[in-house]
């Protein structure tokens, strides 16, 4: 196909080409980085938590603030704990003071001298009794679960047992390169051994998605300081019945308490990512009209393009042209004419990107998105182009001997 | 008057001339419009002065008694803590230098209501705010029934409070509930003050615990009060000392309170800042602040930018919407164009029958207003659509997206100057078109 006659006509239009080509740059930039901005959230949503999400379970049993303190504490969390274990088809069942996602966040920065002043990091604090890497289906890459007799009360905020199990992602970046098994660090005057190493571990809030899993488990006395929160693994299919009767049997030996935050894990993540998956809909419904504006725009100009050249389609026509001649030249008229548009907008696309990381906590757009923006608006421009071209495909030769 | 009148009716049959080339641009221009005041309309909400006629004179002074080297703070982090601790909070509070002054922390406490008619109810754990007394004047808060409590409550340990309208129907239906009793924690409150309706937005008084746009608290305690009964706190609490003891708040090294003060003039602002220098001053003199004098006194709009209040999601939408717009915008003018241009025989004949430049230019700026007011039509429906899909987001502000009477005005102007804009161009294009050319060429 010869391109030069298409170039020659579209100077006779500057400023409408000048139009269509910019609103395909800004439609190009806009949609990229939209895109990207869906991609970025689904996939966020996606981050591993290392426990076995569709076998748990949890609730909170709270009372008046002070009601029991101390060993008697101790005794009805342990009493309240066998009775939830006695439960039929529960698996296990431990307390615990948090779980990944659940937003109840508890920092502690960890140091590699004791009550040192430079931190190595800051984690996230998982307290939780002596039976937890299995309730929680934690996977151990190296290294040991914690034992019965690991169990010790907290001192204030930090836990006083010796021992602590981390996630990879936290040995890797205390001891780069290292064997973690057997090392020790410091919270405060506080020191303890790595005893276990286990694959993920994600914590209860997620800021940076580096530091995801920068959270260590420690074993505690069944002491109130998990907060009367209980988390249950049971059978998938057994879930509700097993979270029905654990709040029966954790009123029949606390009448006067009060249950709350009783959940399937499942509805922990789907509220904590409830805001990004709303935010992902939002966003690709703006893609979608995004999309079908550029659309409306492309077929109003072909069709008015289509209409004003009647003419000379006739004359075409009748010189020996045939309908499929007609209907490539609209095409590839469109597709130059998108071409160009996107070749700007690419270049738009990057330095949108650019502005929004300034802004906004966004990341760079990997270059893939640019082509395959570009393809999905080249087909874009050729569907919407293709209505217009078919009718003017269908002009008959005799229209040329016509005026006006 | 009677041209604007004339071109009117030339606007209105050349959009009938051609009807689906017009319900194209009214379909642009709506849906730009549409989509931008949706989200400038959420902006307003979540950027809006909670207390508009207060919050210039009410201020949250901070202090700075960390460590010299401790840990997250360091150089990096040179702004204060974002709360107080129990000693230096109870010092401004007994300082009585502002105008007004009240301490306050989140709290969360089981209720165990008395029996209704007869039947027991259940108890629940309830959001509430230890406060003290000149919370409730300074930030004006609305009473339905009763008042709040006495600076003498306060210090006596009152065992008194002061319910929501929510809890007050939930409750007792909604009576004048004042000297009922609330069982909380080991003791028994006395209702004295029912609120009216009161959600300030964003909540800015305490923007750390729980939500900035969630509901404000269904109890209200005096704070001596609430620590006496150990009270459940609900709010962060940070501690710059790796041995604080938080099971003895009142001494730890910790920031967990709120604190407000209302200062009624620029110069008493002014003498606050220095007085809460002064003593950071001292402090550090005697040694307890290790750091030198590093102190805040943001006002509340200060505050809510300082925190970064309005999530950058609905800032990126507000962009992604202008963007949106103006793709809108460029479609119109292409559309506008060919539209124009293709009545070139007819402006060539009209410009030789002795129409001015001028008169076509203002023909076709008119076709264009007119499609604005239609677009703006459509937009003020999408609009409409799109507050009540941002009404069912998770979000907690997501109940308070409303058109209000100025973004409804705005929908219409937004939408007239935008098609105005872009029929500018075309316009300006058609009435550049000489007489006899297209004489000729007729």
């Amino acid at each position: 196909m010869e391109l030069h006659p298409i170039v020659a006509a579209l100077r006779r239009h500057r400023l409408a080409v000048a139009l269509l080509v910019l609103e395909i740059a800004l439609c190009c930039a806009i949609l990229c980085n939209l895109a990207f901005m869906i991609f970025a959230r689904l996939s966020s949503m996606q981050v591993p938590s290392g426990i076995a999400e569709s076998e748990l379970t949890s609730l909170t049993i709270g009372s008046f603030r002070g009601d029991n303190q101390g060993a008697a504490a101790d005794a009805i969390v342990q009493q309240q704990l066998a009775a939830l274990r006695a439960i039929p088809g529960v698996r296990s069942a431990d307390a615990i003071n948090s779980l990944p996602l659940d937003r109840n966040s508890w920092y502690t920065e960890i140091t590699f001298t004791p009550d040192a002043k430079d931190p190595v990091a800051l984690i996230c604090e998982f307290l939780a009794t002596t039976n937890a890497v299995s309730t929680l289906g934690l996977k151990l890459v190296e290294g040991r679960a914690f034992t019965e007799a690991d169990a010790a009360p907290m001192d204030s905020f930090l836990p006083t047992a010796p021992v602590a199990i981390l996630p990879l992602a936290l040995a890797h970046k205390l001891w780069p390169g290292e064997d973690a098994l057997g090392k020790t660090f410091y919270m405060g005057a506080h020191r303890y051994q790595v005893v276990g190493v286990v694959e993920h571990l994600l914590a209860p809030v997620v800021h940076d998605p580096a530091q995801a899993d920068f959270t260590a488990l420690f074993p505690v006395a069944a002491a109130s300081d998990t907060g009367g929160s209980y988390v249950l693994r049971a059978a998938t299919a057994d879930r509700d019945r097993v979270l029905r009767e654990a709040e029966d049997v954790l009123l029949k030996i606390s009448p006067t308490g009060i249950i709350s935050d009783r959940r399937h894990y499942s509805e922990v993540r789907a509220q904590y990512f409830r805001q990004d998956r709303a935010m992902a809909g939002l966003l690709a419904g703006s893609c979608l009209l995004l999309l079908l504006v550029t659309a409306l725009g492309i077929v109003g100009l072909a069709s008015f393009w289509v209409q004003s050249r009647t003419r000379s389609i006739g004359v075409r026509r009748a010189l020996g042209a045939r309908r499929g001649d007609i209907l490539r030249y609209f095409q590839a008229e469109n597709f130059l004419i998108v071409g160009v548009g996107i070749g700007l907008g690419m270049a738009c696309a990057y330095g949108l990107n650019l502005w929004l990381i300034e802004r906004y906590e966004i990341g760079r757009l990997p270059l893939l998105y640019l082509p395959v923006g570009a393809l999905s608006l080249w087909a874009l421009g050729q569907a919407a182009t293709l209505g217009p071209a078919l009718r003017a495909a269908r002009v008959p030769p005799v229209i040329a001997t016509r005026s006006v | 008057m009677s041209m604007i009148a004339y071109y009117f009716r030339l606007a209105l049959r050349s959009l009938r001339r051609n009807p689906v080339l017009s319900a194209l641009m009214m379909v642009a221009i709506g849906v730009g419009i549409g989509a931008s005041i949706t989200t400038l309309t959420v902006l307003k909400l979540l950027s809006a002065d909670p207390l508009p006629q207060k919050s210039a004179v009410l201020y949250y002074p901070q202090l700075d008694p960390r460590g010299s080297a401790s840990t997250k703070s360091g150089a990096a982090n040179a702004e204060p803590p974002d709360q107080l601790s129990y000693i230096d909070a109870m010092y401004l509070l007994n300082a009585h230098r502002a105008d007004r002054q009240a301490v306050m922390a989140a709290g969360n406490f089981a209720l165990r209501p008395d029996p209704v008619n007869g039947r027991a109810v259940k108890g629940f754990f309830a959001d509430a705010r230890e406060t003290s007394a000149d919370f409730f004047a300074m930030f004006d808060v609305p009473f339905l029934y009763g008042s709040a409590w006495t600076a003498a409550d306060d210090d006596a340990r009152a065992r008194v409070a002061v319910i929501s309208k929510a809890l007050n129907d939930k409750l007792f239906g909604g009576g004048n509930s004042i000297g009922r009793t609330l069982p909380a924690g080991r003791g028994q409150l006395r209702i004295v003050g029912v609120l009216r309706d009161w959600r300030p937005t964003p909540r800015f008084y305490d923007i750390e615990s729980r939500s900035s746009f969630g509901d404000a608290e269904q109890v209200f305690v005096p704070f001596l009060t609430a620590r006496e009964l150990k009270l459940g706190l609900d709010g962060s609490i940070n501690c710059w000392s790796n041995s604080a003891d938080i099971d003895h708040l009142e001494t730890a090294d910790c920031g967990w309170l709120q604190f407000w003060v209302e200062l009624d003039t620029p110069a008493k602002a002014h003498e606050y800042l220095d007085f809460i220098g002064a003593y950071s001053a001292e402090q550090h003199a005697k040694g307890r602040f290790e750091r030198a004098p590093n102190v805040r006194l943001r006002s509340v709009m200060e505050w809510l930018d300082y925190k970064r209040v309005v999530p950058g999601d609905v800032r990126l939408q507000a962009w992604l919407a202008l963007g949106f717009l103006a793709v809108c915008l460029v479609n119109t003018v292409g559309l506008l164009l060919a539209k124009f241009l293709r009545r070139a025989p007819e402006i060539g004949v009209r410009r030789a029958l002795g129409a001015s430049r001028r008169a076509v230019f203002l023909q076709f700026l008119t076709e264009a207003g007119l499609i604005g007011l239609a677009g703006g039509a459509l937009g003020l429906l999408l609009a409409l659509a799109g507050l009540w899909v941002v009404r069912q987001q998770p979000a907690d502000y997501a109940e308070l997206a409303h058109l209000d009477l100025a973004m409804f005005a705005a929908t219409f102007a937004a939408a007239v100057v935008a098609a105005l804009i872009a029929g500018a161009l075309p316009a300006w294009r058609a009435c550049q078109i000489p007489p006899a050319l297209q004489l000729k060429a007729n």
